[in-house]
Order: C-alpha cells, then structure tokens, then sequence
C-alpha cells in the first residue's frame, strides 16, 4: 500500500503540492491526471523520496520514505519525468549497472535483464549507447529499468510520452499484464491512457486533489453522459421536435452533430421511435458514455482560472 | 559497500565510454611534460630528482581537476540522472563516495602514466626513489583536496562552467592561503591564531614538504581532512537540495 499523509511541498512562496493525502492499495492502477505544472510530478518525487516533502510524509508498504527510506525504495520501480538515462552507457551496460544497484547478483541480473529486455522489446538496441536512440527507445530503456527488479510498486512519470500509437499500445499492455498484483502509479495528460490502463484516476490542479474515483466515474460526470447524439438532414427540425418529448432535456447542434440531453430515463427509446415516427433519415447515431476531456475541463477549469 | 563499488564502476567506465578520459590523460601528460622540461630546467639543473616535475603540480591541478569535478554532480543535475541514481537503494553517502572514489583513481592513473619521466631519472642518476614515492603520494593526496572541493561545489549547481570556476576559485585560494597576497588581507585585522590557521590551510605549504619526499604524518592527516570535510559538505549540500528543490 502507498500512503501519502498530508502531503506539501512549498518552493518559497509557491505551493506545488497542497495537503494531498490519499492511498493506493495493491491491485490498483491509480492514474494521475491534472494540467502540466499541476503537481503530478513532485507528488511522484516525493513518493519516491527524491524530494522531501515540506510538510506530511510518505509511506511505502508500511517503510516511511524518510526514516526508512532504502527499504522502501527497493521495493519501487521509478520512471523518472522525462525518462532519464546515462547517455553514454549502451543498453545492456545500463541495465547491468541497475540490476547491480538494485542488488541483482549472477543469473538472477542476467534473468532479471532479459526479462525487462524481451518485454519493452530492447534487444535490437543493445549495444547502442543510449544517447544515439530514439525518443521512444530512450523512453523504453527507462520502463526496463523500472521494472528490472520486479517491484511491488511502481511510479511511471508519463510512462508513454514520446513513444508512436503502437508501442503506446504495448506499454499500455505492458502495464496492464502487471497490474494484478502490483500498485502502479501513472502520471499522463492523456486522457485515453487513463481509460485504457488505470482502474482509478485522480484528478490534481494546483496541487489538490480535485477528483477521485473510477475512470468510468469520472466520465459518467459528463453532460454527455447518457446523451444520444445524431446526424442527418434537417437537423434544426428535427432539435425542435425532439426538444418536445418528455425525456429530452435540451437539444444542441454543432458540426451538423444535434445531440440531445436526458431529463429522464429511456431517452435513447424515446429517440429511435421519433426517428421512426417522423421517417428521418438518419445517418449516424450514438448513445454517449460521457466525454473525459469535457469533465477534465470543467474540473480543472476553474482552478486554472483562480 | 557493494552499492559504493556499483557507482564507482559506473562512474569510472564512463570516463572511458567517452572522449573525457582520453582528452584529460593527453592534456595531463603535455602539460606535466611542459612543466617539467621548459619551466622547471628538469636537464639544466643537473640534478636526478623530480622536484621540477612535482613542483607545478599545484598549479596543473588548479585547473585540470575542476575540468573533473565540474561534472560530478552538475551533470548529473543537467541530465536527470541524479533523479535515477538518488531513488536506487543506495544512501547519498556511498553515492558521493563513490562518485569521488572514482574521480580520483582516474586522476591517480594519469598520475601513473607519468611513469617515464620516473624512468628518465633512474636512467640518468641515481634518485632517491623512496621520496619520489612519497611525493607521487602527496601529489595524488593534493589532487584528492581539491577533487573533494570540486565536488562539493558541483552540487551546488546545474552548470557546468559555473561549477569549475567557483572549484577554480576556492582551490586558489586553498592554494595562496599560506601567501602574503592572502594573509595581508587578514593581518590588519584578524587575531593572530586565525591567521595561522589560515595559513596553516595552505596547499602549497603542506605539499612544500612532500614534494621533497619529507612525508609528515600531519601533511598526510591535513590532506585526509580536507577530503573528508568536503565531502561531508557535499553530503549535506545533496540532502539540502533534496529539501529546498
């Protein structure tokens, strides 16, 4: 389990982090989203114990990240912000220096290496210095070492930043083969990443905590949620029609799209048997879940604006 | 120990995996040479010993070693790494030892390739070859000093040059500091137990006597202090940087 307590973090007069205090238990894979400079970042230092905090404290598994701090840093798997690496090392010299570090010895670091090589598929780049590598392997060699030692915690700082959709898709599986039995912590700014990997998404501007709860939660909050949007020919008709029925809030159309708004359940039925009754011709329709980024706005808009 | 030992052979392989070691060990090795034959008089003197050799040595490392230790920390800053290295299981202790360790064997191997001109003189005369040890010792021991103040203030910042000039400074003034040019600016005012303490600090007069090959167990006790002092400050500058940013 991963406590953070009141956590803060203060640069002179500015608050980075402001009295965050939440738990992460095994199993979870907590996402945290929030605009940059929000605090995602030194939240993760902190956690890590890179940076002490300036008031609260963090404990990993029970070890207290300032008293105990190398108990409880073995038993993370870090990805720094902006995935750093020993430029001039190859690879497979890197790994070997952290699977070393990490307390590794004999076959178990070789073990260990070919694990995390073969999973974030190195084994091309070996014997490249690290610095001659592109974006999305730099960011990969970062993901191995993360996760060399097999960790019961792990701490991803925008684990998929720079890397091309597929290999996205990859670290997204990787992440999600993992989950099981570990606590993953992931920052993003990518909403679909959130969906797709995390089973609980906090949301942090300023840094507070604003939102947390179950990506599916979250987007449930939309306006979207439960709307049924439509094209077709004749839209603006067809809003005024619609806006009539009992179960339709309101009516919108933008881009040609006329989406309507629930006031009640059934409103999709309540849609389709208009459709039929009038004889539109329909060429699209949808029955929304929600939209993240609508509610990531609407969250964190008006702590930007403060 | 172990956790010490894996940075020190990281930090050591690194100087080689680059241009750094090899550009370091050729300017190191022109320069001593320089020293030597041209300003020292090392064939007019007539005399088989290395004092020419060891006598500018202060004044190589004064800028030679900063060129080292700017890295150390700044670099690490710069990059990143200093986030990966400081989160492994490893106390910041045995990562600054480590790092500093590896430093100074480097500059002790190109100290070591300063071998043939210990040849030349055994070919040419017959030198004492107990204080030309010595003073290989007390050299590598003044280079370690400044090494250690070099990385302390590495850590202070994320710039590379800013770290070597303040190294260059400080190490200057750990040089002079048995000077008239230092001690004047004290005189006219300091109580006379500061200004022996100051003078007592210098690196010039604690190598004086080893470059000799007088080795005095306080030369070498002064030289472990220094080392020892700076990188306790290195340390406490580590852990305060992880408090403040």
């Amino acid at each position: 389990m991963i406590e953070a307590i009141s956590l803060s973090k203060h640069y002179g007069a500015f608050t980075a982090v402001d009295d965050l205090s939440f738990q992460v238990d095994a199993g979870q894979v907590l996402g945290f989203l929030g605009p940059n400079g929000a605090g995602k970042s030194t939240t993760m230092k902190m956690l890590t114990g890179f940076l002490s905090p300036s008031a609260g404290s963090a404990r990993i598994l029970g070890h207290d990240m300032q008293r105990d701090a190398l108990a409880a840093r073995r038993r993370i798997g870090y990805l720094p912000e902006g995935a750093p690496s020993y430029g001039e090392m190859t690879v497979q010299g890197f790994l070997a220096f952290v699977a070393q570090a990490r307390e590794l010895r004999g076959s178990a670091a070789r073990q260990a290496c070919a694990a995390a090589i073969e999973r974030l598929q190195l084994g091309s780049v070996l014997q490249q210095p690290i610095e001659t590598l592109s974006k999305g392997f730099k960011r990969r060699v970062g993901l191995a070492q993360a996760i060399l030692h097999d960790p019961a915690v792990l701490i991803l700082d925008e684990p998929t930043d720079g890397l091309d959709p597929n290999q996205k898709h990859e670290v997204r599986r990787l992440i999600q083969a993992m989950a099981a039995d570990k606590i993953i912590v992931i920052s993003t700014h990518i909403l679909e990443e959130v969906e797709a990997v995390c089973n609980r998404a906090m949301i942090i501007a300023r840094g507070r905590l604003l939102a947390d709860d179950t990506p599916q939660g979250l987007i449930a909050r939309s306006r979207y949620h439960n709307a049924v949007t439509l094209r077709l020919e004749g839209a603006e008709a067809a809003a005024s029609q619609l806006s009539e029925l009992p179960q339709v809030a309101r009516a919108e159309i933008s881009d040609g799209l006329l989406t309507v708004f629930p006031a009640a359940e059934g409103l999709f039925e309540a849609v389709s048997d208009a459709i039929g009754k009038h004889g539109w011709a329909v060429q699209e329709l949808k029955l929304e879940a929600g939209r993240f980024d609508e509610v990531f706005r609407r969250i964190t808009a008006g702590e930007e604006a403060a | 120990m172990s956790a010490l030992r894996t940075v020190l052979q990281r930090e050591l392989t690194g100087y080689f995996a680059t241009p750094v070691a090899w550009v370091f060990i050729v300017i190191f090795l022109v320069m001593t040479a320089v020293f030597t034959f041209y300003l020292g008089g090392f064939y007019t003197r007539g005399i088989a010993d290395l004092e020419p050799f060891f006598r500018f040595h202060p004044w190589l490392y004064l800028f030679l070693v900063p060129a080292i230790s700017m890295r150390l920390w700044a670099e690490e800053r710069r990059s990143g790494t200093i986030e990966l290295l400081l989160t492994l299981p490893l106390t910041v202790t045995q990562a600054v030892l480590g790092k500093y360790l590896a430093a100074w064997l480097f500059l002790g191997l190109c100290l070591l390739l300063t071998f043939p001109i210990w040849l030349t003189v055994n070919y040419l005369g017959d030198p004492d070859n107990g204080a030309i040890l010595a003073a290989y010792l007390g050299s590598w021991l003044m280079a370690g000093g400044m090494l250690a103040i070099g990385s302390c203030l590495s850590a202070l910042t994320r710039n590379q040059v800013v770290a070597f000039i303040l190294s260059v400074v400080v190490c200057f003034l750990f040089l002079l500091s048995g000077l008239p040019m230092v001690l004047d600016l004290f005189s006219a005012w300091a109580p006379q137990l500061l200004i022996d303490a100051i003078a007592g600090l210098s690196f010039l007069a604690h190598f004086a006597d080893i470059s000799r090959g007088v080795l005095d167990l306080r030369d070498l006790v002064y030289f472990l202090l220094v080392i020892g002092f700076w990188l306790a400050a290195n340390v406490v500058v580590l852990n305060m940087k992880k408090g403040e940013a």
